[in-house]
């Protein structure tokens, strides 16, 4: 059975592996469109030209050398390629969780980057084009989370974006204090109890961390200097947790806290305040919209749901107006999907935070696009339609914030990896393909012994299931 | 009447103060009349009317058209540049059945035991939840409200979202009785192929099995005891039967009197419900549904009716198309299979009309998307007589909105459930008001 899969996962990942043909090379023209730019408004009627993955001109008159390929986009509306800033999708461990300790800095995502989730696919012909793959949120300090482009056909090396800063997942509230219980909901029976088990314990495991890693910092800064004084100094234990929590304090490690609370919100800047760094961006982060002042003052950023509540007691205050007032607050605001369902549509995210918090147009579309990029450090290469940015680039039939809009295509630094014309064309052939894999397989399978290996779902529980998005009370079956 | 009316909202008032703080009030005012003029009205059932009138009065609409006549003392909404619609209906949610997601005590929706004919929904709908506004908020006037998870959860019944009591709530307190065809592949969403190998796998399939012999046993007992009473009824002498509520609760389904709301998603799972149906003479609607369009002929060939959605779902195989979810209302509409959408849910019923309009931007005709939430829901649950379209008659569940009820940026400016103006507002909007404004 495995083989099956595998087998089939190869043929359909060749299939689509073979429309993305490469751009790079070449030149290309997008004209006769609507440009939504996301930083400098609407442009009608509008060129794009792109070459060697860039985008070297946008505007009204723009030329093409004379053998640059032409999209005639009239009728059309393009957008950025959406920036998805909390994405558990391209992960091999469906988990993300290290959820033995309660601070588990050392783990990395980008050592577990799945480049063959096909989730991958569906979110490229959603017109999500770059995610910040993260930890889970079942530790009060998580893992390190990585940026990748959504490279389809690539190799997970090749999806990394290498030059984005790093960041790390912390979480407060809920889901770090479940495994501090024993009536857990979710029935997470039969395991240990770990500290903690209150906000009041999250708030300490997380002080704990920083003053450790503060002297080991200090250990480690005394040493080199001794060193470049040209001393013979011991050389301290190197501890890849604490290496973590010591770049966070030099600000090399930005956090991105999962947190659902006004206090529990507070507390972390106080914290963050008492050693000296700063929190970058609040994740979930539903009730920002009681503290966006104190959060604007902080500097803190908030990456939010756009209608996500009730699914916990603390998502039961949410609003879909906090993304609204956080902006209006003046926190550099984004909508994110936590799902590989919603990341196949942050522009409908988006659109609904018009209708419920009054955002303008192009505010909203920063709100998947621009704000993201920042809260990710690289809006310097991607998240608006600008000169010298990734063409990373998404063609609607429809004003993107209609329900009837759909997209057409899709590019990633200049590549087109999603083309639903292309898409439908290629479906008898992938059938027929299938087809064949599997008589052939049944052939095979008729010889054998039945195999005793089952699929079976992982033994802990998803990001979704953790958090309840994916409560199972929400499942259709 | 009118003094009487008042004080029982006044209690009722204190009684939902006490129950919460923010949740919005029921309608206060019973037995008045109402005219909306001047409006596009989009009957859904006939043509629409560019500039018209609606009248409404004791709860119902009485008049519809160009030229109606509405006396001085209705009350008039001036329904220049608005429209007016029928209220949506949301075909499959767990609505007043719960209120906060991961907090077990507030879940009424899965009783123990495999037959639970007996459990009625409707019983059971909190009129005060919190998520009832909020459902209410883009559009959606009535809701199917079912238990679910069991092979036979109980019975699901269909509410009007807004009332003091749940009695009156309920459209129809019984109007289907729900069940979950057992699953016969292993393997969860996004899993292959569960059809072959694997002892896990095997005795899935045999558990499977088994439980449908156990419902299709259970189901001949409902009709030997349906057939004992009548018997009894005729003749006196026979001897009595101790009375069973839960086939007591199966006569109606044996005799197809209601329908049974069968979950299955997978062909085999659709292909199994509809043996069970036809071996047994049942009234059968298809829910959940995933790959009805793998089974349409079959379905169309049996007027079988599905319920659909959530259409955002991520398609179950991994080999299937990227659109499989968002396509599949235009292939089961060009198939001719009858269908109506459902978020399955409660906290996002709001996002129904979301539901039918992704649907129409993959393929199916804008004006066949209204209808699955309006005017299909109500035919496929037998309630047509009383709502899901605008005319004379039918009970006054209406939207006046400033545009078409299935796009985001569109506001419902008025609501009316039996006839009387909703609140709009919701635990969203106040607590959005209330910061909005902090200082």
């Amino acid at each position: 059975m495995r083989t099956i899969r595998f087998t089939l996962c190869l043929a359909i990942l060749a299939a689509f592996t073979a429309v993305a043909y490469a751009q790079q090379s070449g030149e290309l023209l997008i004209k006769n469109a609507t440009i939504m730019t996301a930083s400098h408004g609407t442009i009608e009627n509008g060129s794009i030209l792109i070459r060697n993955g860039k985008i070297v001109s946008v505007g009204k008159n723009v030329t093409a050398g004379p053998n640059a390929q032409v999209i005639d986009a009239t009728g059309m509306y393009v957008t950025p390629g959406f920036i998805d800033a909390h994405s558990h999708t391209a992960s091999e461990d469906p988990s993300v969780n290290e959820g033995t300790v309660s601070v588990s800095a050392m783990v990395r995502m980008r050592d577990v980057v799945n480049d063959r989730d096909p989730n991958i696919y569906r979110q490229l012909a959603g017109g999500t084009t770059t995610i910040h793959l993260m930890h889970g949120s079942a530790n009060s300090i998580g893992g390190q989370n990585v940026v990748l482009k959504l490279k389809w056909g690539s190799t997970a090396e090749e999806m990394i974006l290498q030059d984005a800063p790093r960041t790390i997942k912390f979480a407060l509230g809920e889901n770090p204090k479940r495994q501090g219980n024993q009536a857990n909901p979710f029935g997470g029976t039969g395991r240990p109890l770990r500290y903690p088990a209150t906000r009041m314990g999250v708030a300490e495991t997380i002080r704990e961390a920083f003053t450790e890693g503060r002297e080991y910092m200090h250990e480690w800064d005394a040493y080199e200097s001794a060193k470049k004084r040209g001393e013979n100094p011991l050389q301290p234990r190197r501890d890849l947790k604490l290496d973590a929590i010591a770049d966070i304090l030099r600000g090399k490690l930005l956090v991105h806290s999962h947190c659902y609370v006004a206090p529990e919100i507070l507390m972390l800047m106080s914290v963050a305040d008492e050693f000296g760094w700063k929190v970058h961006t609040f994740q979930h982060v539903l009730e920002g919209y009681k503290v966006a002042k104190e959060m604007a003052a902080h500097g803190a950023a908030g990456s939010t749901f756009s209608d996500w509540w009730a699914y916990k007691m603390e998502a039961f205050d949410a609003i879909p107006g906090n993304a609204a007032i956080m902006a209006r607050n003046g926190v550099v605001t984004s909508i994110n999907s936590d799902s590989a369902d919603l990341a196949r549509r942050l522009y409908q995210e988006a659109a609904k935070t018009i209708k419920y918090g009054n955002v303008p147009e192009e505010e909203a579309l920063r709100f998947v696009t621009l704000n993201a990029a920042k809260q990710l450090g690289i809006d310097r290469r991607t998240g608006s339609i600008d000169e010298g940015k990734d063409a990373d680039l998404v063609i609607f039939n429809a004003h993107p914030f209609s329900i009837y809009a759909r997209v057409e295509k899709t590019f990633v630094e200049g590549e087109l990896l999603f083309d639903r014309e292309k898409d439908i064309q290629r479906r008898d052939a992938i059938a027929r393909e299938k087809k064949a894999l599997i008589e052939a397989e049944r052939r095979t399978a008729g010889q054998q012994q039945p195999s005793q290996q089952m699929e079976t779902p992982p033994p802990t529980l998803t990001e979704e299931e953790l958090d309840g998005h994916r409560h199972p009370e929400r499942r259709k079956n | 009447m009118n003094l009487k009316i008042r004080m029982n909202a006044a209690t009722g008032g204190l009684l939902a103060a006490l129950v919460s703080c923010i949740c919005a009030l029921p309608a206060l005012a019973q037995n008045s009349e109402y005219a909306i003029k001047d409006a596009k009205i989009v009957t859904v059932t006939g043509a629409v009317i560019a500039r018209g009138t609606v009248h409404i009065k004791d709860g119902k609409i009485v008049a519809v058209g160009e030229r109606v006549n509405v006396p001085g003392t209705a009350k008039v909404i001036d329904g220049r540049g608005l429209s007016v619609y029928p209220g949506m209906i949301d075909s499959g949610t767990r609505l007043g059945l719960t209120e906060v997601g991961s907090v077990q005590e507030t879940q009424d929706i899965t009783e123990l035991g495999d037959f639970n004919s007996n459990a009625k929904a409707v019983l059971a709908v909190n009129m005060h939840s919190e998520l009832i506004p909020v459902a209410r908020a883009n559009g959606v006037t009535s809701v199917i409200t079912s238990p679910r998870g069991r092979l036979v959860s109980g019975q699901a019944a269909m509410i009007n979202l807004d009332g003091w009591t749940w009695q009156e709530m309920a459209v129809k307190p019984t109007v289907a009785m729900a069940m979950e065809y057992p699953r016969a592949s292993g393997g969860g969403r996004g899993g292959g192929f569960g059809g072959f190998g694997g002892q896990a796998a095997g005795n899935q399939r045999e558990q499977a099995r088994r439980q449908v012999e156990a419902l299709e046993k259970k189901l001949e007992e409902a009709r030997n005891y349906a057939n004992a009473k009548e018997a009894r009824a005729k003749d006196p002498s026979l001897p009595a039967r101790p009375a069973d509520l839960v086939l007591e609760a199966l006569i109606p389904v044996v005799r197809g009197e209601i329908p049974v709301l069968m979950t299955a998603n997978t062909e085999a799972e659709i292909k199994g419900a509809i043996e069970i149906a036809d071996k047994n003479k049942l009234k059968l609607i298809i829910t959940g549904a995933d790959e009805a369009v793998k089974v349409a002929s079959l379905l169309k060939e049996k007027n079988i009716p599905v319920i659909i959605g959530p259409v955002t779902e991520v398609p179950r195989r991994e080999d299937d198309p990227y659109d499989r979810n968002f396509a599949q209302a235009a292939e089961l509409h060009k198939a001719g299979v009858r269908f109506a959408f459902q978020t399955s849910d409660a906290a996002y019923v709001r996002n129904l009309p979301y539901q039918a309009g992704t649907a129409a931007a993959f393929g199916l005709p804008k004006d066949e998307a209204l209808k699955a939430v309006t005017i299909y829901p109500a035919q496929i649950f037998g309630v047509d007589k009383m709502i899901g379209s605008i005319e004379a008659g039918k009970a006054a569940n209406l939207i006046v909105t400033d545009g078409d009820p299935l796009e985001f940026r569109t506001n419902i400016k008025h609501m009316f459930i039996n006839g009387r103006p909703v609140d709009l507002s919701s635990r969203h909007t106040k607590l959005y008001d209330k910061f909005n404004t902090r200082p």
